[in-house]
C-alpha cells in the first residue's frame, strides 16, 4: 500500500533534514536527537487523542501499555508488537522484531550507531501518547541487531 | 438548551468554557467548578462501581432546581462539562450523548491543530463551532 511507504521516506527525509540543518555543534551533542524526539512527543499527543475517542477507559497502566502495544502499534506500523515484559514496578519492554523504519536499512553492523537516530521520532511518539494518557515516563530504545 | 459547556483540562484548570446568556456567568463557572468534584467521585469509584465502567459518558451529574449538569471523561482526562436547562425536559439522553461526541470531534480535531500547544486555552474558531452545537441543541 503506498501510504506505508509515504511515512517511511517521509522519516528518513525528515531525520536527514534535521541533521542537515544542525550547526556544528550540535551534531556531536545529541540535540537533533532531542529535536526528533520532541516532534515525536507532539505527535504522539494528537494521535493518542484520535485513537482513545472511540475505545472503552483504561483500567490501569497494563492495560494501557497493552493498547500501545496492539491497537497503537498496528495503526502506526501495521504489525503488534512482538514481546511485552515487565517487571510490574514501572519498566516495561517492548520488543519488536521487524521494525518497520529499520527494515530498509542494510542488515549487518555497518549501520548500527546510525539506527538511534532513526528511533528517536518513534521514542518521543510513545512518550507523547503515554504523557496525554497521563502517564509521565522515560522511553529508550535499543537495536541489538539489524533490522530489528 | 444547553446554557453553558466547559472543556478541562487534566490539571483541572479550564481550557475552554463558554456561556449562552452572557449574564451572569459567574453563576455557571462555578456550576462547573463544583461539578469537578464530583466528576472525580465518579472515575474513582469505577473501579468498584457496578455501573458501565468503561464507558466515556458519565451521564448526570448532579441536578439543581434550574438546572442539569452532565459530565464526560476522555481517555486522556480531559474533562467535558454541560450545564443544561431544567425546563427543557425534551432532551433525552441519547442527545445529550451525541452532543459530547460532537464536542469530543471537536476537540481531538484542535489537539492536532500543529498550531496549538497542549494546554493553552483554545481560542480559534472552535468557539464558533461551539456556539452553533449549543444553538443547534435546543432546536433538534
Amino acid at each position: 500500500m503506498a501510504d506505508e511507504a509515504l511515512f517511511l521516506l517521509l522519516h528518513n527525509e525528515m531525520v536527514s533534514g534535521v541533521y542537515k540543518s544542525a550547526e556544528q555543534g550540535e551534531v556531536e551533542n545529541g540535540r537533533c536527537i532531542t529535536k526528533l524526539e520532541n516532534m515525536g512527543f507532539r505527535v504522539g499527543q494528537g494521535l493518542i487523542e484520535r485513537f482513545t475517542k472511540d475505545t472503552a477507559r483504561f483500567k490501569d497502566e497494563l492495560d494501557i501499555m497493552k493498547f500501545i502495544c496492539k491497537d497503537f502499534w498496528t495503526t502506526v506500523f501495521k504489525k503488534q508488537i512482538d514481546n511485552l515484559r515487565t517487571n510490574h514496578q514501572g519498566i516495561y519492554v517492548l520488543q519488536d522484531n521487524k521494525f518497520r523504519l529499520l527494515t530498509q536499512m542494510s542488515a549487518g553492523k555497518q549501520y548500527l550507531e546510525h539506527a538511534s537516530k532513526y528511533l528517536a521520532f518513534t521514542c518521543g511518539l510513545i512518550r507523547g501518547g503515554l504523557s496525554n494518557l497521563g502517564i509521565k515516563s522515560i522511553v529508550t530504545a535499543e537495536v541489538s541487531s539489524m533490522p530489528a | 438548551m444547553a446554557v453553558c459547556v466547559a472543556v478541562i483540562a487534566k490539571e483541572n484548570y479550564p481550557l475552554y468554557i463558554r456561556s449562552i446568556p452572557t449574564e451572569n456567568e459567574l453563576k455557571f463557572h462555578y456550576m462547573v467548578h463544583t461539578s469537578l468534584d464530583v466528576v472525580d467521585e465518579k472515575i474513582s469509584a469505577m473501579g468498584k462501581a457496578l455501573v458501565d465502567q468503561r464507558e466515556l459518558y458519565l451521564g448526570l451529574l448532579y441536578p439543581t432546581e434550574d438546572y442539569k449538569v452532565y459530565g464526560y471523561v476522555t481517555n486522556s482526562k480531559v474533562k467535558f462539562v454541560m450545564v443544561v436547562d431544567s425546563s427543557n425536559t425534551a432532551l433525552r439522553d441519547n442527545e445529550i450523548r451525541s452532543m459530547f461526541r460532537k464536542l469530543h470531534n471537536s476537540y481531538t480535531d484542535v489537539m492536532c491543530n500543529p498550531f496549538y500547544n497542549p494546554g493553552d486555552r483554545i481560542q480559534s474558531r472552535w468557539t464558533k463551532r461551539m456556539l452553533r452545537v449549543l444553538a443547534s441543541s435546543g432546536h433538534s
